[in-house]
């Protein structure tokens, strides 16, 4: 990880506060992340419409008995859901980091280039023209119209004479997301049967995900991550402004470009595996970004950690709300982050939008 | 943008930069009102005008059956068929006035709110405006409420929307930064509560409510019309009147607060309008998407930074956007009419694109 101890570039503005304990104290935070992740995976494995004992749980993980159903309902059920929720949660917040910090626009998330429209375009049509039926014939669909989606726009922005800067890419992003939106409207208002089919889908649910999806995703989320926190300090010099970090001796488009197909893999990798689920990747760095400043490598690690707390807390908050169905857990994420978002933008100097 | 030493050394560089030529601005006074409109502007707004008229005109010849427009012209002028002059009164020119009003307030009330904040995806869909009106009109769909309360119940929804994301953003004073943030916070909310009413109803009254949640003009009548008009003959004037302000609040919001109070009113005044444009729209045809988002983009890359000229041909290009949308929605699949929502990117978009590609001209 590129997050060592080294100073951080902006301590100028950071008061009294030496280097070295602002950055033991960012460790100490990033640890207290993992602790509090770690007791939501413990409650993602025990809450759900049967209860269960922590000793079950751990049983279950370590010396499964497949005659009992509570192991049963361990390892076939909650475990990949869970781990399915991590990999989303994770995938979804350092996502939205990269475009934020690659577009310099804090309302960049992985819905605004296209991504997740794209996805969604692709497996309303294949449900649509083929009557593909399960989430399990969703996920390639929506992972190829993620990338195919990411692409256009990238070379949208890219035609003509300009270069691809933010404001192009930000803008082709979101005039394609109209017209990828407008196009699945029209289908559903056309095919109630579509409708019927993919409206649980479209509200972004991790209900029903087994292993088999997760290992088919979870290559993707791993890459995308690691390349993610690979270029933090890239995304530091670009966020002064493209001159500035052209004259730091960046590669700017090389930096682009990677960060392109972080965001390409992390987004159109938890679209595939969950739905299109909003929010997360938009409100989950402005949190963080409150807590640890403006350094991109400790934001993104941060966001790595933050995100699938409140993808679980959402999704297990979803199985018990309103018994005996379930809240999706696109729903519950923006009831459960925007107060936080609201809360944060009331109670600083929100700089630089 | 980038800046060459040389600007004119390239010449194909050279001809798309503004202010090429000097800009003589011309005054224009209307009833007391007075705009500051650049050459390039009035020109384009002249061109644009004239393409809704005839945009407006061409739809009111065609339906279910079509009327040659002699014939729809002196029904009109009670010298024609009274077949004619009945379909024209009470079917077609609601429609085509409903078309106009919603195209004009939402693309001015996007070119407000980003003339505001200076961010180029901000309008009222992203900070809950139409969401807050989403909400409310879903759930009178699915709980098969009359179809006639639902305008007003929506535009409520809308304006109660607009005064908590108020509320929650006012701090000594608005900043639109913050304005932005609060909004996208109660735009996921309201939008996460609609999703939940259409996973959680069933599918036949939901399929009622994506109809109205993707925008249609289908069947709107003067019950919608007269609303709409009334709403717009108060809001535009005053969105005109505040306009000439808006230079001052873009240069950020440290500079616009030292101009003091009568800045932070202005603003407050600002986003009243914004938000009734919005509400008065959304009420009349339900969230008609990409015009309050894309047309303000496409009117300043035909005419340059935000200033009441451009609000005008802003609004004039929504008008347009969503007649022309309405023919095709109309006569593209007939006899099977698709909500004009559907089809505003689909017209809108190329043409957004093509500018975009063209022209190194993006605003933010």
């Amino acid at each position: 990880m590129t997050a060592t101890a080294q100073a951080p570039t902006g301590n100028l503005a950071e008061g009294s506060l030496t280097p070295s304990t602002r950055s033991g104290w960012r460790w100490a935070g990033l640890l207290l992340a993992i602790g509090v992740l770690l007791l939501t995976v413990a409650g993602s494995l025990r809450v759900g419409s049967v209860g269960l004992e922590l000793g079950t749980v751990v049983d279950a993980l370590v010396r499964p008995d497949m005659s009992l159903n509570e192991h049963i309902i361990v390892r076939g059920l909650r475990l990949p859901r869970t781990l399915v929720g991590v990999g989303v949660g994770a995938a979804l917040a350092v996502a939205g980091g990269v475009m934020q910090g690659l577009t310099r626009n804090p309302l960049a998330d992985p819905s605004i280039l296209g991504i997740n429209a794209g996805a969604a375009f692709a497996v309303v049509t294949a449900v649509f023209l083929l009557g593909v039926v399960s989430p399990f014939g969703y996920v390639w669909f929506a992972f190829g119209g993620a990338a195919g989606g990411a692409i256009l726009v990238y070379v949208v922005a890219s035609l003509g004479r300009g270069r691809a800067t933010p404001v192009r890419l930000v803008l082709a992003g979101a005039v394609l997301t109209a017209l990828f939106t407008s196009w699945i409207t029209a289908l559903l208002v056309l095919s109630q049967s579509t409708l019927d089919q993919v409206r649980f889908w479209l509200a972004g649910s991790l209900s029903g995900r087994d292993m088999e999806i997760f290992s088919i995703v979870l290559p993707f989320l791993l890459v995308g991550v690691v390349l993610a926190l690979l270029i933090g300090k890239e995304l530091n010099a670009l966020s002064l402004g493209e001159d500035v970090a052209r004259s730091l001796g960046q590669r700017i488009g090389l930096v682009r470009g990677v960060g392109a197909t972080v965001v390409v893999l992390l987004a159109g990798g938890s679209v595939a595996a969950a739905g299109p689920i909003g929010f997360v990747g938009l409100a989950v760095p402005h949190i963080v970004r409150a807590a640890v400043g403006p350094d991109y490598r400790w934001i993104l690690a941060y966001c790595a950690a933050v995100g699938p707390i409140l993808v679980l807390v959402a999704d297990t908050l979803g199985r018990v709300i309103a018994p005996p169905g379930e809240v999706q857990v696109g729903v519950i994420t923006a009831i459960v982050g925007a107060p936080f978002l609201i809360q944060l933008a009331r109670g600083r100097r929100v700089g630089g939008l | 943008m980038s800046t060459d030493a040389n600007p004119i050394a390239d010449p194909a560089l050279a001809s798309s930069r503004p202010g090429r030529r000097p800009a003589i601005p011309l005054v224009v006074r209307l009833a007391g009102l007075s705009l500051k409109v650049s050459r390039r502007t009035l020109g384009a707004g002249a061109a644009v005008a004239i393409a809704v008229v005839a945009a407006a005109l061409y739809q009111l010849t065609i339906g279910e059956y079509a009327i040659a427009l002699g014939e729809m012209l002196d029904a009109a002028l009670g010298r024609g068929r009274e077949d004619f002059a009945f379909v024209l009164r009470g079917i077609r020119l609601p429609r085509v006035l409903v078309a106009l009003g919603v195209g004009l307030a939402l693309a001015m009330s996007g070119a407000i709110f980003q003339g505001m904040v200076r961010n180029p995806l901000v309008s009222p869909d992203i900070i809950g405006i139409n969401a807050g009106a989403s909400v409310v009109a879903v759930f009178l769909i699915v709980t098969g409420s009359r179809s006639a309360v639902i305008p007003a119940a929506a535009f409520v929804g809308a304006v109660v929307t607009a005064f908590v994301i108020y509320a929650l953003t006012w701090r000594k004073g608005i900043a639109g930064n913050r304005l932005v943030l609060v909004g996208i916070g109660v735009n996921a909310i309201l939008t996460s509560l609609v999703t939940l009413i259409t996973v959680r109803y069933p599918v036949q009254q939901v399929s009622e409510a994506v109809l109205w949640l993707s925008g249609s003009l289908h069947g709107r009548q003067w019950t919608h019309a007269v609303p709409l008009a009334g709403s717009l003959l108060v809001l535009v004037p005053a969105a005109l009147v505040l306009s000439r302000q808006l230079k001052a609040l873009q240069l950020g919001d440290d500079a616009a607060r030292g101009l003091g109070a009568r800045a932070e009113l202005v603003r407050s005044l600002l986003i009243l309008v914004g938000a009734g444009l919005a509400a008065t729209a959304v009420a009349a045809a339900g969230p008609v998407g990409f015009v309050a988002l894309m047309t303000p983009h496409i009117a300043r890359m035909i005419a340059g930074p935000l200033t009441g000229g451009v609000l005008v041909l802003s609004g004039l290009l929504g008008a347009v956007l969503v007649v022309v949308s309405d023919i095709i929605a109309v006569s593209a699949f007939a006899p099977i009419t698709l909500p004009v929502g559907v089809v505003t990117a689909a017209v809108g978009a190329p043409y957004f694109l093509y500018l975009l590609v063209r022209s190194d001209r993006v605003t933010s």
